[in-house]
This record gives C-alpha cells, structure tokens and sequence, in this order.
C-alpha cells in the first residue's frame, strides 16, 4: 500500500478535527474492508485517523425502547452479547454470520455501515429492525442513512457514534451465502415491529432495499406462504458469475419465507 | 513518518517505531523474527497469519502494526507453556496428523485455540463453522477437526 499519515484520535471531536485536516483522510475503525482495499490500492488515504482508542464509541446498552450499539462495537461483540441475544436475538444472529471468527473480532459495525458494500448484512439488520443512526451531528434514519451502491447520508466531516435498534417483537435474518467469502448473494430481514412489518434485502441489488408488498401482505398475516409467491423484479438487481438477476429475485422470496419461519418459531 | 508503538508479544515489551503501513504480520516476522505466524493469501482469506490480540483470534495480514498499540499479542511461538515444549492443541494436531504441507498450520493452531476458549466443548460442525476462516490447501479438514476435537479434551484437562 502507498504511504500515509497515521494519527490516534482521543475523542470523537478530535477525530473530526483532525479528519479535516488531511488532503484525503479517512477514518479507520476494525479496518477489514479499508486496509485490504489499500493493500490493492483500491484506496489511497493520505491520512488514516485511528478511532480505535476512543472509549466512547464502544459499547452495548440496553434500554426499555431497544439497544444501543457504539459504532466500533465489534461483530464479536455483538454477537456474544447477551442483552442483544435477549431483546434482538436476530441482531445477534445476523453478526454471528458475518465473514469469520477472525474478522468478526475486529470488524465494526460502524465501519460496516458507513462502507455501505451492497452485500454486507448490517444494512439489512439497520433497515429491517428500522434503526437510526446516531452521528456528531444529527440522527438519521436507517431508510435515510444508505443511499446508494458504497453511498451513505454522511457529509464529509460526520462521523457515526452509535446505532439505535428498536427491540421488535419477533425478527429473522436469512442468507444465501457465498461459500467462499460468506458476503450475502442475497440476504433478507424480516421484522414485526409491533407496529408493521418491515422486509429488509442486501446482497440482491446495488443497495439494501425494502420489498413493500410482502411487508403489507405479512402485516395482514405473518405466515412463511404470505410472502412464498409473491415475486421481485429482476430488473435492477445485481448479476454476476455467482448469481443472475433472475436467481437473486428468487432467492429474496425463498429467503423471506425462511425468514419468516424462523421468526415465527422464535 | 514513523509512529512509536508500544505492546507486548509473547510475554515480552516491545518498543519500535514503525511506518503506519506496515501489517502486523510483516512486523512481526521480519521485525521480530518470529516467523511461524505464516502469509498465506495475503488477503485476509486463508487465516494462516492468525494470532491472538488481547486473547481474540485476528488476520495479522489484514491490520497495521500501529492498531496493535498498547495490545497483548501471542504467536504460535508463544502458547506453549513455558515447562512444555507444546500446547495441547499442537501436541494433538501432531498426534492426529491434522496437517498435510503444514503451511495453515499455525493459524489453524490459533485459531482452534480461540474457538475452544469460546466453546470448551465443540462438536464437529461447531469445529467446521469455528474454522471456516482457516483454509488447508491440502484439503486436511478431516484429521484437522479430529485434531481439535482432541485438543479441546486435552486443553481441558491441562
């Protein structure tokens, strides 16, 4: 990789000020997509900014409303936590199944988040348990926060304290995984919130997208065959040497109905 | 530019000062000479540069030396204890055949460890989904997961 400047922030102020300061800084966090896409120079950073040290942005709390999640909170972590396998076991699963034991310790959910990969599963577990994201300087909401293919709400400068996820009262995540490198070929997140249905999608398009009709069908009735035929259009969606556009649009229908089984037997 | 870090590898303080750029693994075998740990893919792939941070199984290939800063790191030079000449899981991967060329060997090692720390008592498909970031390329997965089975009993009884 090509040389950088390298700093420790102390406080997430002190991130934003020195992530100003730089031609092109960027902010490191586990760094398990950053510094393997800067080893094939994928990315250039000038400056990284280390939030590592930053006691702040760790962390898991539970409240009456749901749970908190610091933004370099680990999958690890998130995984093994208990208040999080107690209120959101989905949320507990969905980290469980992300990459491997060894990524899982250092990657972050913040960093996940931010990277916005279109088959990364966080965005699925954000958009489907209907999420907000807290930055240093707004909250955004998970249906605000990913707008496109690696393309969030952040403005240059914010930076991701923590992730609010509503406790729902049941909630399943499915993937189809590649077997290689586990990224979801197609993952689906289906929540009942209490208050609606909420159908989350990664891996299938350039972006977590919802599917509207099968969270209005399952809001009627919350059964795996509501969601069974219901089809997606392949239009938009991505094709590639694992997966066409029209195997992807099946694979969300069969992945919702597990999804929804899974969430109905708890 | 050259950051000063600080840490502890294998029992012992570490003082250097290193480009940002440099991988652990890279500082770690050609620094410190401690050149077990092994660069396979060299893309956070294939798990044979697996160690321990802090107790937790990492990519040694896939993070910077500077976000070791302050950390505790062992390599497969350092789990044995210090009366033994190997930790139970090697002595059953020795006894198990649980390698082929050898080359996975030592994150395979690490990162057996790390798995029976956070289930002591795995069964075959917990040892084959603990180990899905460890590739043998001599396909030994059947007397690796034997291998762990047996030093997961052993490391209980140490």
């Amino acid at each position: 990789m090509y040389e950088f400047n390298y700093q420790r922030a102390s406080s997430v102020a002190d991130a934003a000020k020195k992530l100003g300061t730089g031609e092109d800084a960027r902010l490191l966090a586990g760094g398990q997509t950053l510094i393997a896409a800067m080893k094939l120079r994928l990315a250039n950073p000038t400056d990284l900014i280390d939030l590592s040290g930053i006691a702040e942005l760790r962390g898991i709390k539970a409240d009456k409303d749901g749970i908190t999640v610091g933004a370099i909170t680990t999958h690890a972590e998130v995984a093994a936590s208990k208040d999080i396998q107690q209120h959101i076991p989905a949320l507990a699963d969905l980290a469980e199944s992300i990459g491997d034991p060894m990524v899982r310790n250092m990657g972050t959910i913040g960093g996940s988040i931010a990277n916005n990969d279109p088959a990364a599963d966080y965005p699925a577990a954000l958009v489907g348990l209907g999420a907000t994201v807290k930055t240093n300087q707004r909250q955004i909401t998970a249906d605000d926060f990913f707008t496109g293919m690696f393309m969030t709400a952040l403005e240059p400068g914010e930076i991701i304290e923590s992730i609010h996820f509503p406790k729902p009262k049941r909630a399943a995540y499915m993937k189809f995984s590649n077997p290689a490198s586990r990224y979801a070929i197609v993952g689906t997140f289906v929540a009942d919130t209490g208050n609606g249905v909420r159908v989350a999608v990664t891996g299938a398009g350039a972006c977590v997208f919802r599917v509207l009709q099968m969270e209005k069908t399952l809001s009627a009735k919350f059964a795996p065959d509501a969601v069974a035929n219901i089809d997606v259009a392949a239009d938009d969606l991505n094709a590639d040497m694992h997966a066409s556009a029209e195997y992807r649009a099946h694979l969300v229908s069969v992945m919702a109905k597990r999804a929804v089984e899974k969430a109905v037997a708890g | 530019m050259s950051v000063r870090l600080s840490m502890t590898v294998n029992g012992k303080p570490v003082n250097a000062d290193v480009a940002p750029r440099t991988l652990l693994v890279d500082f770690l075998r050609d620094e410190m000479r401690l050149t077990g740990t092994h660069i396979g893919c060299d893309t956070a792939q294939c798990g044979a540069c697996t160690i321990h941070i802090d107790g937790r199984a990492v990519k040694s290939c896939n993070m910077l030396a500077v976000q070791a800063e302050g950390s505790n790191i062992t390599t497969i030079e350092g789990i044995a204890a210090p009366e033994d000449n190997m930790h139970p899981m090697q002595t059953a991967f020795r006894e198990h055949h649980g390698l082929q060329c050898g080359y996975c060997t030592p994150g395979m090692v690490m990162g057996a460890i790390d798995l029976v720390q956070r289930h002591p008592d795995p069964d075959e498909a917990q040892i084959r989904e603990g180990l899905e970031g460890n590739l043998c390329r001599c396909t030994g997965y059947h007397n690796i997961v034997k291998a762990v089975r047996a030093g997961a009993t052993a490391m209980k009884s140490r």
